[in-house]
């Protein structure tokens, strides 16, 4: 055990490098783009793993916070001008904002609540969106088809926006790790284990709950937003619809919710699998694609609720105590 | 003064809420039974309704026909997710219960994408009889008959709970599983019976909406959302107060779609639901 976290360092180097390194190394622009989108999702599951995985409560309808990145930058573009950029606070506010109105009433009832809610309120912004034309109504809206500084963040190669995401993506793991080990990262494993106990011992477990839900949102948003910047074009179906929730939630289980790595793990997986079969199977591989998504979800919760990398940990503790081996697996 | 297009609005709206008091029943039941909640509970509307759909294109058969046949192929399907799926993820952690009924949403509802493709079907207006006029309100056979009947059924699921030595085991179950066994009442046979029952009322309800809904493979997703508004506004567990919560929510899908506009009466629906938890989280007929 005590070798745990100099291992850990040198894990989080390995995959640190491997990541700066890919883009160099697989250079066509396919391999480049693909990359950038397993960083991309990778972020939005790391941020829905903040709520979904260590706070333990089962978000549905997280898309309706990657949806509010994605339209406020691209809204802020098409009403005033400035680069889409520059609406990601208010992205992140109205994140927020949605986030504490789910919150604030449901965390306190059983988890059932709150999944039921996000998934009404993701439905209700889909919804109000398609039929408003200030968000673009059913066509959805676009950002720049040229860029006009730097500042559009809008690039013809992928390679730009994978070094962007992986910023994000660090920034996204940074701050679970530190929420991790703060006394919210307690707090949350106390209130995961006996949500009655701790609560007995002082943890104001709705509050931190709330805490944990609207960070997760916020990222989100910022994940939306990036969206928005490298695709430049935003639609209701492809900001607010159910399949993004559904995406940021496999990967994160299938990869391990509530382990750092986990979303990361699930989104290096899954992301070349939907884009391989979306180019062999074209359009009828969407469906299938999401067939098997659905009885992916319903083999983790069945056997392995806490996905790969939860099944590796198991292993290795298993194999340390007796014979003390360093190796990982 | 209330017009005549006003009554025949509000007596839709009635109707169609009877059909969602059924589905939601099914819903309620269980989460009130296990503490699961179904997420999968739409889509199980979803497939009755292909069912009903496929039972009258292929064999030209009507709702006499489907609305049994779903009602079966529904309950069947209910007992299979318990004991395949169900029965393992009720104890386990919250997130594998929920991500367990989700994961089978999702597979439900896009092998139906895939056999039956995405576009939007609906049965011919008149297979049950074609419009009535009654009093200066017009109203449509095919919704008379479905109010109707999802009343008599939510009515029959009631009595069944409530006065049949079947139900009084399940509510034994549900109160205390191990007790229950001790007196010789089996609490996995009983929890099927109650997949079972829940799903095959939720199949005679999709056969009967079919007859006038619009069917595709993501229509359960919608229903789903007011089968949660029912059962959060009527109190979870009770079929009676998930009839007086359907029969309200018509009411109001109904009025919204005449008075505001008919895109916006989901919206109505939602942020209805939104309201409940943040002021009555109990429901209206629930204890705290």
């Amino acid at each position: 055990m005590k070798a745990a976290p100099a291992r850990n360092a040198v894990w989080a180097v390995a995959v640190a490098t491997a990541l700066l390194a890919y883009p160099l190394i697989f250079s066509s622009p396919f391999q480049q783009r693909l990359g950038a989108l397993v960083l991309l999702y990778a972020i939005a599951a790391s941020a829905w793993n903040i709520v979904g995985g260590y706070a333990g409560q089962v978000s549905v309808g997280h898309v309706v916070f990657f949806g509010c990145g994605a339209y406020a930058a691209l809204a802020t573009y098409h009403h005033t001008g400035l680069p889409p950029i520059a609406g990601v606070p208010l992205g992140i506010a109205a994140s927020v904002g949605i986030a504490a109105l789910i919150g604030v009433p449901t965390l306190r009832l059983s988890g059932h609540y709150f999944s039921m809610a996000t998934i009404a309120v993701a439905e209700l912004a889909r919804l109000v969106t398609t039929n408003t034309e200030f968000l673009g109504a059913a066509v959805g809206l676009s950002g720049p088809t040229v860029p006009r500084t730097v500042f559009d963040l809008s690039f013809i190669s992928a390679l730009p926006y994978y070094y962007l995401f992986l910023a994000v993506l660090a920034l996204t793991l940074g701050l679970t790790w530190w929420m991790e080990r703060s006394r919210i990262g307690y707090y949350l494993r106390a209130i995961r284990d006996s949500e009655r106990a701790a609560r007995s011992l002082g943890a104001r477990a709705g509050r931190v709950k709330l805490y944990a839900f609207m960070l997760s949102a916020g990222l989100t948003s910022v994940a939306g937003a990036l969206y928005a910047l490298m695709f430049g074009f935003v639609d209701p179906e492809s900001g607010l619809g159910i399949l993004i929730s559904v995406k940021m939630l496999i990967m994160a289980a299938l990869g391990g919710a509530g382990l750092l790595f986990g979303p990361l793990v699930g989104a290096a997986i899954l992301v070349p699998l939907e884009e391989i079969s979306n180019s062999v199977l074209g359009g009828r591989g969407a469906g299938l694609t999401f067939v098997l998504y659905g009885a992916i979800i319903v083999l983790i919760a069945r056997f392995r609720p806490d996905g790969i990398l939860g099944l590796l940990r198991l292993r290795r503790r298993a194999e340390v105590p007796p014979k003390d081996k360093t190796d990982a697996p | 003064m209330i017009s005549a297009t006003l009554v025949q609005v509000i007596v839709g709206g009635l109707l169609l809420g009877a059909v969602y008091a059924l589905f939601s029943s099914g819903l309620t039941l269980i989460w009130g039974m296990m503490n699961v909640v179904n997420f999968a509970h739409g889509d199980f509307v979803m497939v009755a309704m292909y069912t009903a759909f496929m039972l009258w294109s292929l064999l030209g058969l009507g709702p006499e026909a489907s609305v049994p046949v779903a009602a079966l192929v529904l309950a069947t399907i209910g007992i299979l997710s318990y004991f395949l799926l169900v029965r393992h993820i009720m104890r386990g952690p919250m997130i594998a219960q929920i991500l367990g009924t989700f994961g089978l949403a999702l597979l439900l509802r896009y092998t139906v994408f895939g056999v039956a493709g995405a576009n939007f079907l609906s049965l011919p207006d008149h297979l049950l009889g074609g419009v009535y006029e009654v009093f200066g309100i017009r109203l449509q056979a095919s919704r008379l008959v479905a109010g109707v009947v999802a009343l008599l059924v939510t009515a029959g699921l009631h009595l069944l709970l409530t006065r049949t030595t079947l139900g009084s085991r399940m509510l034994a179950v549900s109160e205390d599983a191990t007790a229950a066994q001790l007196m010789g009442i089996r609490p996995d046979r009983m929890q099927a019976a109650a997949w079972g029952i829940a799903a095959g009322a939720t199949g005679i309800a999709g056969a009967l909406i079919a007859t006038f809904f619009y069917i595709s493979p993501t229509v359960g997703e919608t229903l789903a959302i007011i089968a949660f508004v029912t059962v959060a506004l009527g109190g979870f567990g009770s079929v009676p107060g998930a009839l007086v919560a359907g029969l309200l929510i018509g009411l109001i899908e109904s009025l919204s779609a005449y008075w505001i506009g008919a895109v916006w009466k989901d919206v109505v629906v939602y942020v209805l639901f939104v309201a409940v938890l943040w002021f009555r989280p109990q429901g209206l007929m629930g204890k705290s």
